[in-house]
């Protein structure tokens, strides 16, 4: 009789992730090229803040300053947005193929600096220089490209009406994948004949600032595009101010509600793309091997700083046993460390606070008695680090199951039958994405109609391509990234 | 009532074992082509690879002379006195002889293949007393091919039927049970054979990609779901099989990432020749090369390496 794959383990045997072969060192030395100092970028000039005030930029992966960032103040954001406000006529009658053509152009200066891009991307957020090389600057020049192929077709995004740009966009955008994240924001409002006001988190303004000299370079016109650097005060003037007739914002959910109530009663439109707490559901037909690796995937990617990570694992009982085992397995051998290091896996945190809130998760999922596990590792004396963390034994009532932790810890929770999958997948005040594992094709289908999040993938995680509209339900937020529907976000349809 | 059809049998087999989902391979052993092996742990990493090699020449027009040239190679690769032999030299039956009294004791194996290899299509009888017939000559390691044909028609009992009987001719030679991956085609296909391979082996007894004598030979992928076999078989049974991808592996670049996959996959207990080898011949001198850039910082021209046996 075939063994059931649930039985027991009959032997001890164990595999051995030793130091019998160490990798050396093997760091990206790109120069990133970076200013001692960065200005405002209003009005197409790098410009000093009227405050005449500064804040420091550091590398989390090692706390050293890496540069001088101005903080915008109310003059510097109603001066961005004058600015924005006088490129608007000109840059809306710009025929859509002269609009491509700058964004085609800011998509290739991207891909010749690509490494250096990459490079101060790492330094300055913490993010594997593997990933930031090989997903960050790629997708984020893909995404220039896909929205200029857009701007001489637009007559075609929405069949039977024509489409015009809102005016000024206010934008404000996260810490975990800055540059992308700008150019999510950017390329389809541009395509569209929008200008923009766009602040970049505190922790992570450098590879904004340096797509300012792109857009420099570029030849784009003054005051399309503006950049106010600063905390979150910088971000609710931008977000508030009157000029703005749309505000997109990526963040969390609870800075998401205050804009919204700042903004309610007004005819600002707004898009919002908040928190998550995805479930990666593993069905015990699923290909367990590559399941496994789509769970790291999910929740590692990042160091678990992606608002649509895989944090939920929900997994069929019956191969309960054999999932978290291989996957122990399989994150002993992650590399946590220097986010240069082209072998790194699991780079720093990106900053003191945001490890803080993750240590705080952790305690609370010990106190409520689910059970931990931490491969071993040595993490770097300096800079902020933090484990690729394992909770079994969660349910749903625990907090590190309902709240977002935005780091490298997975909650494992099981399940018995496909609709207890469906009610706890959903049973969240999330719906930003969610996985589904499973050879049955049919199976994968249903789960797409009843998760309900913006995004669900099947056999694979974190997959992403400009043309695929990204966004959420419920607390999640609203409006989509990407594709045609990203693109009518910034449109008014007549 | 036990369900006897061929199609039953492969559900059984593939319920007991698991899907494997190519696409996810794929993504997975991409990932080990971007590891950064430098300095120190990269001369670990080559000369890891050369002792693991199987130095290889299975071709009509195999002589005496051309296997003596082999031999010399596989016991000094290089000038340098420091190397380490290569693992085994593999030839045809005909060949072991000669094999056997250019090696002598040294430390390297001579590896024979038979049972009809590449295609096995011949008596079942036959195949076994060609198997005998090297392991008299004086084979230290025997490898064989699968019977693809068994397979494919959903025949299981039969493919390890036979593996069994070649066990039991091999006597003290260890055997590598070669599954043809391209022959075999999907994921799916690969995981059952090497599982149906493993349940007749014993500890020590390896598993192999292919014959060399097809257009794919062994791909970062199909190796990889090859360990993760080898690896799921050791969990459950305790019993460790070794591994050798054969055919296409030509650049010390190439060597170096399929042991990164085993590093990560199935750990440190199978970085050793014991368990791992590489199929190959050209690979050896692009190791060397890559050795003496590390010593020296210059690539140094391709004659200033001893031939094996490959290009000629």
């Amino acid at each position: 009789m075939p063994q059931a794959r649930t039985a027991p383990r009959r032997t001890r045997a164990r595999l051995i992730f030793g130091d019998l072969w160490e990798f050396d060192p093997a760091p990206e030395t790109a120069d990133p090229r970076l200013k001692p100092r960065y200005d405002l970028f209003i009005d197409g000039r790098f410009v000093r803040p009227r405050s005449g005030r500064y804040f420091d930029s550091i590398n989390p992966a090692n706390e050293r300053k890496l540069a001088e960032i101005a903080l915008a103040g109310p003059a510097d954001v109603d001066a961005a947005y004058a600015a924005a406000a006088g490129a608007f006529r000109s840059w809306a009658a710009t025929p859509g193929l002269e609009r491509g053509k700058y964004l085609f152009r800011i998509a290739r200066l991207l891909q010749d600096r690509a490494r250096e891009f990459a490079v101060a991307e790492t330094m300055d957020g913490g993010k594997p220089i593997r990933e930031s090389r090989d997903f960050d600057v790629p997708m984020a020049a893909a995404h220039f490209f896909y929205h200029a192929g857009w701007a001489d077709k637009l007559e075609y995004v929405a069949p039977g009406h024509t489409v015009a740009p809102l005016g000024v966009v206010g934008q404000v955008i996260p810490w975990n994948f800055p540059l992308l994240m700008l150019a999510w924001k950017l390329a389809p409002a541009l395509a569209m004949g929008n200008c923009v006001v766009l602040k970049p988190a505190e922790t992570t303004s450098i590879t904004a600032l340096k797509l300012a000299e792109v857009l420099q370079d570029a030849g784009l016109p003054p005051g399309v595009v503006n950049l106010v650097t600063g905390a979150g005060g910088t971000g609710a003037l931008v977000t508030g101010h009157p000029g703005a007739a749309k505000v997109a914002f990526t963040g969390s959910t609870q800075v998401g509600k205050a804009i919204m109530r700042q903004l309610a009663g007004t005819d600002r439109r707004m898009s919002m793309e908040l928190g998550g707490k995805a479930a990666n559901i593993v069905f015990d037909d699923a290909p367990i091997g590559q399941a496994v690796e789509g769970i790291v995937d999910g929740i590692f990617f990042n160091q678990g700083h992606v608002c649509c990570a895989g944090s939920r694992l929900l997994v069929q009982e019956g191969v309960a046993d054999e999932v978290v085992s291989k996957l122990k397995d399989r994150i002993r051998v992650l590399r946590v460390g220097d986010p240069l290091d082209k072998n790194t896996d699991l780079g720093a945190i990106n900053s003191s606070a945001q490890l803080a809130t993750i240590r705080r998760l952790v305690a609370s999922g010990l106190r409520e008695g689910a059970s931990m596990f931490q491969p071993p590792c040595r993490l770097p004396e300096r800079g902020f680090y933090f484990p690729p963390t394992l909770f079994t034994n969660v349910t749903q009532s625990h907090r590190i199951a309902r709240e977002e932790i935005f780091g490298p810890v997975l909650s494992i929770l099981t399940f018995r039958t496909v609709d207890e999958a469906i009610e706890k997948a959903n049973n969240t005040a999330y719906g930003l994405s969610a996985g589904v594992w499973t050879d049955k094709g049919s199976r994968i289908l249903r789960m797409s109609t009843e998760l309900k999040a913006g995004v669900v993938w099947a056999n694979t995680f974190n997959r992403f391509d400009p043309s695929s509209p990204f966004g959420g339900y419920k607390e999640s937020g609203f409006g989509r990234e990407g594709g045609r529907q990203g693109l009518l976000d910034y449109a008014r349809r007549a | 009532m036990t369900p006897r059809s061929p199609r039953a049998e492969h559900a059984r087999l593939l319920d007991e074992i698991g899907a494997v989902d190519q696409v996810g391979v794929e993504e997975r052993v991409a990932k080990f082509a971007t590891r950064s092996i430098k300095k120190a742990s990269k001369v670990w990493g080559l000369r890891m690879a050369l002792s693991m090699t199987d130095l290889t020449t299975l071709e009509g027009k195999d002589t005496p002379g051309k296997i003596e040239s082999l031999c010399q190679k596989a016991l000094r690769p290089h000038d340098d006195p420091d190397l380490p032999h290569v693992a085994a030299v593999c030839v045809y039956p005909a060949m072991v002889g000669h094999a056997r009294r250019c090696v002598g004791g040294s430390g390297v194996r001579v590896a024979s293949v038979a049972t009809a290899f590449p295609s096995g299509q011949t008596h079942y009888r036959t195949r076994l007393a060609e198997v005998r017939g090297a392991v008299a000559d004086g084979a230290d390691e025997v490898d064989m091919v699968i019977n693809r044909g068994a397979f494919l028609s959903g025949d299981f009992a039969r493919v390890q039927d036979e593996i069994a009987g070649v066990v039991e001719a091999c006597g003290r030679a260890a055997l590598k049970v070669i599954l043809e991956v391209s022959e075999l085609e999907t994921c799916d296909s690969i995981r059952m054979a090497s599982f149906l391979a493993m349940g007749a082996l014993r500890p020590g007894d390896f598993i192999k990609t292919s014959t060399g004598k097809t257009a794919l030979n062994a791909t970062l992928a199909s190796n990889q779901v090859m360990i993760e076999a080898i690896r799921d078989f050791y969990l459950d049974t305790g019993v460790a099989i070794g591994m050798k991808p054969a055919g296409g592996i030509r650049t010390a670049r190439q060597s170096l990432q399929y042991l990164i996959a085993v590093k990560e996959t199935l750990g440190d207990a199978w970085l050793t020749p014991r368990r791992y080898r590489f199929g190959a011949t050209s690979l050896v001198n692009d190791l060397l090369r890559q050795i003496e850039r590390e010593k020296t910082g210059a690539y140094q021209a391709p004659y200033y390496f001893s031939e094996a046996a490959e290009s000629y």
